[in-house]
Parts: structure tokens; C-alpha cells; sequence
């Protein structure tokens, strides 16, 4: 089969590889029709997160039909289901699962040592991503192999489109958790960091969630176009000043919640000193990540308020303000998305016609151009804000 | 290339039969080879710097040799890095100190005049390749590649932000706001 296979930096391939087999009861076969690239992609694009592989295939969101299931998958699957398949590989029986948080799952990273030299304890197994959390091939590809099938999925209904459907495996419950991590209120303002796809989730959600005003920061015009549409105020970073914009926009208080939707990889400027100095210092391995943008969330939100992190950070932050973060009381609540306690209710949301989360998609393209694709979302060329692929 | 990295997958797990068209252009492979060019060449000037300063006539300047070595490595890895074009850019302006320092000696009694006439034409060289790579990263990366859109008709609401807005009020918190004990796997 074809799959989009990670060699090194910056280096995708679209390659010949083997199929996969079902090696556990519990496995099953999926042909995927709809995946798409993650804004995280391009941390691994870029090499930034540790513990990749050449021969990992890509790819964490995705969809497609069933084509083969494991003796122990017990009829919660069958052969011609469609389902999106969650970022995140859940058993749905440990301790953590049964708490609902699916991205701590105890049972299914394949690396756990590995997991908890790096991160204190292990986390769940995801689809394309390091091999820290377990390595497991990706769905950038013809068929995918999903372990814990009968758990890890979301059966999509007749009369919702590939289109409507797919983000429900990874952006949308991100940008909704993002939110709902807000304890947003009726009163309040929320500032969202980056426009990007989990971004312009973010603002849906916090905007369905009650939020009184929306601010949306960012510097490229059709991605604030695009969230101005959602119903946010935007504010280029690279025309004014955010902290004296929000100030303004909230009577010299700031925002209630804040969302960091931009994560390790803050966009360097020389307009913004210390995102030079962090590429310099994470060029010579002093520092993992970029975290220009959780500096300004901590020094823009107001006292007593939250702040939730989205965006991906891999390792060691530098300079982060604990002073005025202690000071002021804030919370902060983060972490890799819960997806399956979101998405009984957003798919419910979609098929009401509350949202449609396709908006987003700018670019639909055949699997063999995700190389290619991959380089022009890294680069934001011909206003691309999401691409999905179809093998 | 794929027997180590196949080591820590499982029997089921995909490999690689045949690799086939990737995201790596031309450029970026011409950005690698001067990437590593670079860190040769500098390695070689830090560790054995008489090694250049005798065939070029410039004993006595071991120091300064080792200086441009150290600048030499740092643009190589620079080149080598996400951050190419401040690696190349970087490689050009010493290019140029190069070419000033190699240039001041055809003017002095420097015997080597001909080994430093052929260094010369040689940075000459390797400066033009280190443009045209900077070039064409610049159009490779050049951000207003194809057409520039805005969209102000995607508001993700199929009936419309307004209705999206009344929607949140009237039914104010969802249950899975508060709720996350509640969950269950589907």
C-alpha cells in the first residue's frame, strides 16, 4: 500500500509499504478514505519532538471503513462500519479510562518504559507519533491497523460526510477540551493564541460555550478572516501590540480565559526578542521549546483567570513567568485530548447542524501529494489552513 | 536504511518496500552538501590549520584560521538546521571575509600567490552555489506562493453565527463541560 513515511527532517515520502495484519484479538483493519496533516505533524516534520524512527508512517487523523476486525472485538465492530479513529488508543478499562481520561490510558502505550523515563509515568499510545507514545503506525496511509478496535473508535452515522466527521479524531474535541478546560462563563472574554486549525476550533467552542467576546491572535489575514467568520475579534501581532489591544478590548482587566493554541513553535521575529533568542537556544539543545506565546498568556490573563494549553510542547521551556503566574493566581489546565469523552456530544452537535467543522479544510488532495502538501502548510503558501488527503 | 528502525516495530506493523517521491527538493539537498561541506572544511581548519596556512603562504595566522573554522561549523549546522536560509546567509558573509583575508594576501610578498589565486576562484565558486541556494529557498519558502484568499464566509455555524450565539445562551453550560467523571467510551 502507499503511506506517507517519515525518513528524517523534513523528509516525507510517499512510499510502497507492506500492508498491516491484525496481530491481537482486538485489532481490526481499517480503509482509510479521509486523513488529514495536524498542525503537530510539522513538530515531527521538523524533528522536534524526540524518539522518531525512519519508516514511522504519518498521520493522526483519520477515517475510513472497517475492513477486517479481531475474534475479541465481540460485535462493537463489523466489516463496512465507518468510523474516525481518536488520536488516542484506549483499552477503556484501566483506571484512567474509566475516569475519562483516555489520553493517560495505563494499558496501551507499547513503550510505557520509554513513557515514563521521559514524562514520570506513561501515557496513551497514538497513532503517527513518537515513539515515546508507543510508535504506532500512522493513518497517513491506505489502511491502518487499530489496536483496541472495539474501544477505540467513533462509528459515524448515515448522513454525515467524511468531511464533517474526520476532525472529530483530533481537532475538534481538542479545540472543544481547550474550551471547556476554560470553565467559561457568560461574562467572559477569551483569548485564543493561534488561528490555526485547533485555534479556530477553540473559537467555535468558546463562542458555543457561552463566551461573551472572543479575541483571536494571529498574524496571517486568512487565518484571522477566518476566525473573524467564527465570530472573534482578531488581532495581528505583527500590526499592534496584543497586550495593549486586549487591555483595551477588556477595560485594562485582560482576558478571563486564555487558550494557548500555538504550543512549542511560536513564530520567530526579530519584533519579539526572546523567540530569536529560544531558536538559538533550542539550536544548541539548551532548550526543547519555543514558549514565546505561554510568556504572553501568562502576562496577559487576567488575575484569578485560566489558562489552557492546547498546543504541543515536547520538553524544557525557559524564562516562563512563575512570578506574575503565582502572583495572579492563575490556573492552568492543559494535556493531550480526552477525545472519546467529547464526542458523543459534538457529533450530536454536527448532526444538529449547530457546527460543521469542514469549514476549515482549504485544500483536498490526493495521499501521493502529502509531501508536497506538507511543505506548503509548513510554509502557509496559497492560504492553507488545513489540508485533508484522500488515499 | 530501515533494519534498525524495523527492529522496534511488530510483525503486523508496515514497512518499507520501495521509496518513492518525497517533501526534499533539489535546494534542500544542495543546502545539505554545503551543510556538511561547511562542517568538514571547518573541522579541518580548527583541528589542522597549518595544513591551509602553509600551502597558502599564511604562517603565523593558525589562530585566526581556527577562528573562521569555529564560524565554519556553526554555519554548517545552521544549514543543516529548519533554519537553512540564516545557515546560508551566514555562509555568504563568510564567503566574503574569506575572500577579503585571501585577497589582502595576493598583496603582500606571499610566495603562494598562485595557491591563493586558486582559493579564491574556488570561494568564488562555492559563494555562487551558496547563492543560488539562498535563492531558491527564498522562492521555496516564499510564503505569497500561490493565490492569497480570505474567508470571511467560513463561520463553521450552518445557521449562522447569530444562531450559534443564541444557541449558547439559551442552553447555557453543555453537560460535558462540568462533567468529565460522566464519560464513557462509545
Amino acid at each position: 500500500m502507499k503511506a506517507l513515511v517519515w525518513h528524517g527532517r523534513e523528509d516525507i515520502r510517499c512510499d510502497t509499504v507492506t500492508d498491516p495484519q491484525i496481530e491481537d484479538d482486538r485489532d481490526a483493519i481499517v480503509k482509510v478514505t479521509s486523513c488529514a496533516i495536524c498542525g503537530s505533524d510539522l513538530h515531527l516534520f521538523h524533528n522536534y519532538i524526540p524518539a522518531m524512527m525512519p519508516g514511522d508512517i504519518m498521520g493522526h487523523e483519520m477515517m475510513g471503513e472497517v475492513v477486517e476486525v479481531g475474534a475479541g472485538v465481540n460485535g462493537r465492530l463489523k466489516k463496512g462500519d465507518r468510523i474516525v479513529v481518536p488520536f488516542t488508543i484506549i483499552c477503556g478499562e484501566c483506571d484512567q479510562c474509566r475516569r475519562g481520561n483516555f489520553s493517560c490510558c495505563e494499558t496501551t502505550n507499547r513503550n510505557k518504559q520509554l513513557a515514563s523515563k521521559v514524562f514520570g509515568h506513561t501515557t496513551a499510545g497514538l497513532f503517527g507519533y513518537t515513539h515515546i507514545t508507543g510508535g504506532y503506525p500512522g493513518g497517513q496511509a491506505e489502511y491502518l491497523r487499530v489496536p483496541y478496535a472495539d474501544t477505540t473508535h467513533i462509528k459515524v452515522p448515515d448522513g454525515v460526510s467524511d468531511e464533517q466527521a474526520l476532525f472529530l479524531g483530533d481537532i475538534f474535541p481538542t479545540g472543544w477540551q481547550a474550551a471547556v478546560q476554560c470553565d467559561i462563563e457568560p461574562t467572559d472574554t477569551v483569548a485564543v493564541w493561534g488561528c490555526g486549525p485547533v485555534g479556530q476550533m477553540s473559537i467555535r467552542s468558546a463562542l458555543l460555550l457561552g463566551a461573551r467576546q472572543v479575541i483571536a491572535i494571529d498574524r496571517l489575514p486568512e487565518r484571522l478572516s477566518m476566525a473573524e467568520a467564527g465570530g472573534a475579534i482578531g488581532v495581528n501581532f505583527q500590526r499592534e501590540s496584543v497586550l495593549e489591544r486586549l487591555n483595551e478590548l477588556t477595560d485594562d482587566k485582560g482576558p478571563d480565559k486564555c487558550i494557548d493554541a500555538t504550543g512549542m513553535e511560536a513564530h520567530i521575529t526579530l519584533g519579539q526578542p526572546d523567540t530569536v533568542l529560544d531558536r538559538a537556544k533550542q539550536m544548541m539543545m539548551l532548550e526543547s521549546d519555543r514558549p514565546h506565546v505561554l510568556r504572553e498568556v501568562i502576562y496577559a490573563c487576567r488575575p484569578g483567570g485560566v489558562i489552557s494549553i492546547p498546543g504541543v510542547y515536547s520538553g524544557f521551556a525557559d524564562k516562563i513567568p512563575m512570578g506574575a503566574l503565582m502572583n495572579k493566581g492563575l490556573t492552568v489546565r492543559t494535556g493531550q485530548t480526552h477525545v472519546n469523552r467529547w464526542t458523543d456530544d459534538l457529533l450530536r452537535r454536527i448532526q444538529e447542524g449547530e457546527i460543521d467543522p469542514s469549514f476549515v479544510i482549504t485544500h483536498t488532495m490526493p495521499l501521493e501529494q502529502g509531501p508536497e502538501m506538507y511543505r506548503v502548510f509548513r510554509d502557509k503558501q496559497d492560504s492553507c489552513v488545513k489540508v485533508v488527503l484522500k488515499p | 536504511m530501515f533494519y534498525l528502525s524495523n527492529l522496534v516495530r511488530s510483525k503486523g506493523d508496515p514497512k518499507v518496500v520501495r521509496s518513492g517521491p518525497g517533501s526534499l527538493t533539489s535546494v534542500d539537498y544542495l543546502v545539505r552538501a554545503l551543510g556538511w561541506f561547511s562542517i568538514g572544511l571547518g573541522a579541518i581548519e580548527l583541528l589542522a590549520p597549518a595544513r591551509l596556512t602553509r600551502p597558502l603562504g599564511m604562517r603565523g595566522k593558525e589562530d585566526l584560521v581556527r577562528a573562521y573554522g569555529a564560524r565554519e561549523i556553526a554555519s554548517g549546522v545552521v544549514s543543516l538546521s529548519v533554519e537553512k536560509q540564516a545557515g546560508l546567509y551566514s555562509r555568504i558573509a563568510g564567503d566574503g571575509l574569506d575572500f577579503a583575508t585571501l585577497l589582502a594576501e595576493t598583496r603582500t610578498n606571499n610566495r603562494r600567490k598562485g595557491n591563493v589565486t586558486l582559493a579564491l576562484l574556488m570561494i568564488g565558486g562555492i559563494a555562487c552555489l551558496d547563492y543560488f541556494a539562498a535563492r531558491g529557498l527564498r522562492q521555496q519558502h516564499d510564503p505569497s506562493r500561490g493565490s492569497r484568499r480570505i474567508y470571511s464566509e467560513r463561520s463553521g455555524f450552518p445557521k449562522g453565527l447569530e444562531a450559534a450565539k443564541q444557541f449558547a445562551l439559551r442552553i447555557g453550560k453543555p453537560a460535558t463541560a462540568n462533567k468529565p467523571a460522566t464519560a464513557r467510551v462509545s
